[in-house]
């Protein structure tokens, strides 16, 4: 019959599909990971021999520690802020009524829209035109604006999730509306939160183009510093950094994911 | 009227608009102390607008509330001693059983004893003792239920709100709590306001029922007086199964009258036919138990065929054709199972109504 030899061949064609996809998703990753592991001085693929030694000399070097240093700074300041204006704007959004609602939230998501360069540009012609130093205020701004719309829309989305009901059942009980978001409001966001302030620190740490244009050479975030020296040379030290990279992300998320669930961190849990 | 000491919660001309839609008008209400009142009506017809007004969620538009004699109309909910029972049960996820049902009592300041011991008698209460370090997740349907009853109760509201308490469990564990919620309210005595949709349980719970439809109350009663003598058609057919039929009006004599129905001569209460004339038509609602197979030589209201015979364990349902008094089909309720042989599918029957249980309205005028 038709069905008979269809199913086989679609299900290995699905799995066949599937794999592609899950390789094309990882190989980057894993070809870089390969990269610096190379004895040679050359960006190659797969690699000759094997050594540590890039590791030792991305460490070292004082350009990439600045950048660390700098990136760590400006990420967390950024994420921080955006979570207290994300955090407020969004329990506007979700709790009142008012005029030119439509607007607000159109503006606040719009550096999705807007290219990272755009953005960039804008604040270095700003910051110029004001006569401002391209010191970490310039850098901190031009990140919150861009992670914004993510802060935003992770703790728009936990207050969603949170039934109403909840804070009524509070306030039933004798509570005052500060002990209900004390209580009740602010620990069953706490997911949401977190998930949005990691959200923000992973896209701000990693921030090139926008970054580019507004941080100087004293200032200059990581993905700025690696830019900066791959124009220069091309030894595996780039790729090991880009490991160091993956292995902190990978960790931070694992931790999460231990602390409160990925699901939560997703957001993608259903209410029971 | 009672005294105010009597009243546990009183409203007055409270009326609520949403936007365009007229959610309750003008309603005044008075709850007794300890009683079970039920309001009861079809989805839409202003309940829960009017539970959560009481509960201070919404502010009316006009009119007042009073709770324990005092003014509350615009009182915030957490001011207001109450005790709320979602459907949805609400109770605080991050929270456990104990710390859920202590939560109350927290905000109230209560020392840290006296909250450990009447956290324990309130779960005890619900049959809930050794569960309060579970978190609300852990638990059944049925006790996550019965912790939102303790929370509820522990604070000895001076009213308790329950909104479709029981409607998300299954019929067996509902029949179970419906029995369980009314002795628990009777033991600590405590005024109690039950939002339902469903008349078998305001029937069986309630002191009182508030029958409800278009944001007003219909009737207010004992489930006695709410189900035999309804105040109009919507109450009548609303409330407990019912069959329309159509009857003649020979005269009224208040506060009786009299209607013909085939053979059958019947006596009605004049008070829901106004100003009916006699001689002309009028539906008489009478309840299935109130109807009987007429055995032979006694007058019959109508002739039937039985169209299908349901069993229902204690009494058999026959659903009978009787073109001459009702366009859709006559519901007759006999007790025991002798039904089911006697006047198997096919059979013709003659219908006579027992006692004088039938309450009779103007023909609903055609539009």
């Amino acid at each position: 019959m038709h069905r008979s030899w269809s199913r086989p061949i679609l299900r290995f064609v699905g799995r066949l599909v599937v794999t592609a996809i899950l390789a094309f998703i990882l190989l980057p990753a894993l070809v870089v990971t390969l990269a610096a592991f190379n004895d040679r001085a050359i960006l190659s693929f797969p690699p000759a021999s094997w050594s540590w030694r890039w590791f030792a000399k991305a460490l070292a070097y004082q350009d990439f520690q600045d950048g660390f240093r700098n990136g760590v700074i400006v990420t967390a300041c950024a994420s921080s802020i955006a979570l207290v204006a994300g955090g407020a704007f969004a329990i506007a959004l979700d709790r009142y009524e008012f005029r030119l609602k439509r607007t607000l939230e159109m503006v606040l998501l719009s550096p999705l829209v807007v290219p990272h360069f755009t953005v960039g540009l804008g604040f270095l012609i700003l910051a110029s035109q004001l006569g401002l130093a391209r010191g970490y205020g310039v850098i901190v701004v031009c990140h919150v604006v861009l992670v914004l719309p993510f802060v935003l829309r992770s703790v728009y989305i936990s207050l969603r999730n949170l039934d109403p009901r909840l804070e009524l059942a509070a306030a039933s009980l004798g509570a005052p509306p500060g002990h209900v978001l004390v209580t009740v409001t602010l620990p069953l966001l706490i997911p949401g939160l977190v998930s949005g302030w990691l959200f923000a620190a992973i896209l701000s740490f990693n921030e090139f183009t926008a970054s580019l244009f507004v941080t100087a050479q004293r200032t200059q975030t990581l993905p700025v510093a690696l830019y900066n020296y791959v124009r220069e040379y091309a030894d595996p030290s780039m790729a090991a950094i880009s490991v160091i990279y993956i292995v902190i992300t990978a960790v931070l998320l694992t931790c999460a994911n231990a602390w409160l669930g990925l699901g939560k961190v997703l957001n993608v849990e259903h209410q029971r | 009227m009672p005294g105010e000491e009597s009243i546990a919660v009183r409203l007055a001309g409270v009326s609520k608009q949403f936007g365009e839609v007229h959610a309750l008008h003008d309603v005044t209400l008075a709850i007794r102390r300890g009683e079970l009142l039920t309001l009861l009506g079809p989805s839409g017809c202003g309940k829960t607008t009017l539970l959560n007004l009481i509960a201070g969620f919404l502010m009316p538009d006009s009119g007042e509330i009073v709770i324990a004699g005092k003014r509350v109309t615009f009182t915030p909910t957490y001011r207001r001693e109450i005790g709320f029972m979602f459907q949805s049960y609400a109770l605080f996820p991050h929270m456990s059983v104990a710390a859920n049902v202590g939560y109350g009592l927290r905000m109230r300041r209560i020392a840290k004893p006296d909250i450990t011991r009447r956290v324990a008698d309130a779960l005890a209460l619900v049959k809930l003792s050794g569960l309060e370090d579970r978190k609300p997740r852990e638990l059944s349907g049925g006790q996550q239920q019965r912790v939102a009853l303790a929370r509820a109760l522990v604070i000895r509201p001076k009213v308790l709100l329950l909104d479709e308490p029981l409607s998300a469990l299954d019929r067996n564990l509902r029949a179970a709590m419906q029995i369980e919620i009314k002795d628990i309210q009777r033991k600590l005595g405590i005024t109690t306001v039950f939002v339902t949709h469903d008349q078998s349980e305001a029937l069986s719970l309630s002191d009182r029922i508030a029958v409800m439809a278009h944001g007003r109350i219909r009737q207010l009663g004992t489930a006695q007086e709410v189900y035999r003598e309804p105040n109009d058609r919507f109450v009548a057919s609303f409330v407990g199964d019912v069959n329309v039929l159509r009857a003649r009006l020979v005269r009224i004599e208040k506060p009786d009258a009299e209607v013909l129905i085939g053979e059958q001569r019947i006596t009605v209460s004049s008070r829901t036919l106004a100003d009916a004339q006699p001689g002309t038509a009028v539906d008489l609602f009478v309840r299935p138990e109130d109807l009987r197979v007429a055995e032979t030589g006694t007058p019959t209201a109508a002739h039937g065929k039985v169209a299908a015979q349901i069993y229902q364990g204690g009494h058999v349902d026959l659903h009978i054709d009787a073109p001459e008094i009702a366009t859709a089909r006559v519901l007759v309720r006999l007790a025991g199972h002798d039904g089911m042989t006697r006047w198997p599918v096919g059979t013709h029957i003659g219908l006579t109504l027992v006692a004088n249980n039938a309450v009779a309205f103007k023909p609903e005028t055609q539009a």
